[in-house]
């Protein structure tokens, strides 16, 4: 057995770099370590357990939805109406897939041309953006309830928009606002000077060079940064309940009466509070699953992307 | 006309960055507004101090719901906060290269699960669980402690394992070299050296579980008493404002409000906290 994890050993050997080569130890030479050091023993047991409990939970939370929730998606589950009798999702995943796109299309544009002016245009030492960055540092910091409260508050309270799709879209563009503008402002770092002294020296303007060179360059980056918001806003359930309420169905207007749209997640809080359809409560969590796992491989496969243009 | 075009786009670049200042702006007006004045019309100390929530009469003592967020919190940093370090030791300095190609992503997954899910999940399997073994509803403080234990994990995780890696590889080798185990060069040279990114983790792992909602809802039970023991029910700042949200008026909705304030304040502190500590690492 040590023979045989020994050659093992030395089939890695010629594979892995040198500096670790030196360094080596036989699986012999450890097991006698151990039974010297006790206390290295434990601390080793302990790690390997606590990894097996994170990765264990993962699994069987995933495990135990699917389970679960599979055999309940049933066709009856993606109708396009919303009934007491048959709690359709697909009105909800219809609503989750509108209030992710209106948005991004708010908070993308303004979160870009707040990095780009923190980046391109900012002076060093600059009082306004050190103002800046102490409040997008705050508003990330801030629980998703706090964001819900503040949105009640002054979108279907103050501006009488009562539960409205506009009011939940406003409140998530506020939330990952400071998302955006801190991997856009990476990726602007990560552009090399000399793409903009080339296009300076090329005659362009600053307008032209943001547009032309240096936001191109950076897409992955803000890429990525979208699929990360685009997580939080499929996962996000506190801000929404009381901005964008539990309207069943999809919304015929953005404010007013008629417009309230609940997403996927909120649909599952009420189907799971109520614990009348926990079943259906198990096929959309099956559903937001399938969501974060995909959002999950796009933002893994970008993240790739960008480590090999690098490397 | 070319200098018009830019100095616009200037203004408007420069516009955008403050939508960022407007916003936190709003927030604080928007709540502040609502919520002091009704903290002054209760009493500062009946309000922070009283330990009766009966809305219906007039009571608005919300510090069962103070102590049951901060308790919740406690013993999610105890169970979440040890296990996350010791995941984040394995990540850095025991797994091989093969296996962590899928260990990273299992616990950005973990990361990106929804909340509404793992209070799903809590709801199902931990709190029958729970009354299975100590009886009652099996909805309490220790049950949502565990799960929000469970919440914060990879937040702790991905903090201490990037703070882990920016250690000098030579402290591990230097221990190393003078004959001491792996395991002693990992956790007497290596983890005291990343001391800071650790508190930093804390830190971020109490922010993330004392703002924590939807799944807390779910299986705390609720009750707006002072906790007895660890398997009384309980209900976080954040959940009563979910649950009487949307119901309440007057009096009772700014009372809410108010507790979102007192909520808003600790976040501030524990954000304090984190750029400090930030601060000082530079």
């Amino acid at each position: 057995m040590t023979e045989a994890a020994n050659t093992a050993m030395n089939e890695e050997k010629k594979t892995t770099v040198p500096e670790n080569y030196i360094n080596r130890v036989t699986l012999k030479a450890r097991l006698k370590q151990y039974a010297r050091s006790p206390l290295s023993l434990i601390l080793m047991i302990l790690v390997i357990l606590s990894a097996l409990f994170a990765v264990g939970m993962l699994i069987f939370i995933i495990a135990y939805i699917l389970i679960n929730g599979v055999p309940h998606l049933t066709a009856e589950q993606f109708s396009w109406e919303y009934t007491t009798d048959n709690v359709s999702m697909m009105p909800a995943i219809i609503n989750t897939l509108l209030m992710t796109a209106m948005t991004l299309v708010i908070a993308v544009p303004i979160g870009v041309f707040a990095a780009v002016y923190l980046v391109e245009y900012a002076k060093r030492g600059n009082k306004l953006v050190k103002i800046i960055r102490v409040t997008t540092e705050t508003l990330s910091g801030i629980p998703s309830i706090v964001f819900g409260l503040f949105g009640y508050l002054m979108f279907n309270i103050s501006f009488h928009w009562m539960f409205s799709i506009l009011a939940g879209v406003l409140t998530l563009a506020m939330m990952i606002l400071p998302l955006i503008i801190r991997t856009t402002e990476e990726a602007l770092l990560a552009v090399p000077d000399s793409y903009r002294e080339g296009s300076f020296g090329l005659g362009a303007g600053k307008m032209r060079t943001v547009f032309r060179v240096i936001l191109p360059t950076a897409v992955p980056g803000i890429m990525s940064g979208i699929i990360l918001a685009i997580g939080r806003i499929v996962g996000e359930s506190a801000a929404l309940i009381f901005t964008s309420g539990s309207g069943h169905n999809i919304p015929g207007a953005l404010t007013g009466s008629g417009s309230s749209a609940a997403t996927l997640t909120v649909h599952m809080y009420i189907l799971s509070n109520e614990g009348l359809h926990v079943n259906e409560a198990f096929a959309s969590a099956v559903v937001l699953l399938a969501l974060t796992f995909i959002i999950n491989l796009i933002s893994d496969l970008i993240e790739r992307h960008i480590a090999k243009k690098k490397g | 006309m070319q200098k018009i075009k830019e100095n616009v786009m200037h203004a408007l670049f420069l516009v955008c960055a403050c939508v960022s200042i407007l916003a936190v702006v709003l927030i604080c007006v928007y709540l502040f507004a609502s919520g002091v004045p009704a903290m002054a019309e209760i009493g500062f100390k009946d309000f922070l101090f009283g330990t009766k929530w009966k809305p219906s009469s007039g009571y608005f003592g919300i510090f069962p719901m103070i102590i049951g967020s901060i308790l919740v919190t406690g013993i999610a940093v105890i169970i979440g906060v040890p296990i996350g370090i010791l995941c984040a030791v394995f990540m850095s300095h025991y797994c091989p290269k093969k296996l962590y190609r899928f260990v990273k992503p299992a616990i950005n997954l973990l990361a990106g699960i929804p909340s509404i899910v793992y209070g799903f999940f809590g709801l199902v399997v931990i709190v029958p669980f729970m009354k299975e073994l100590f009886g009652g509803s099996g909805k309490s403080l220790l049950t949502a402690g565990i799960l929000l234990g469970i919440m914060i994990l990879p937040t702790v995780i991905k903090t201490t394992e990037s703070s882990l890696n920016a250690v000098p590889r030579s402290y591990y080798e230097g221990a190393l070299a003078l004959g001491a185990t792996h395991e002693r060069s990992v956790f007497f040279a290596s983890l005291p050296a990343a001391k800071s990114g650790i508190l930093a983790a804390i830190i971020l792992g109490v922010g993330r579980a004392i703002g924590e909602t939807m799944a807390v809802i779910l299986v705390a039970g609720n009750q707006t008493i002072l906790p007895k023991s660890l398997t009384s029910g309980i209900r976080t700042m954040t959940s009563n404002i979910v649950i009487e949200m949307g119901y309440a008026t007057g009096l009772h909705q700014d009372a809410l409000i108010a507790t979102g304030v007192v909520l808003f304040v600790f976040i501030l502190i524990i954000n304090l906290c984190f750029s400090v500590l930030k601060r000082r690492k530079d």
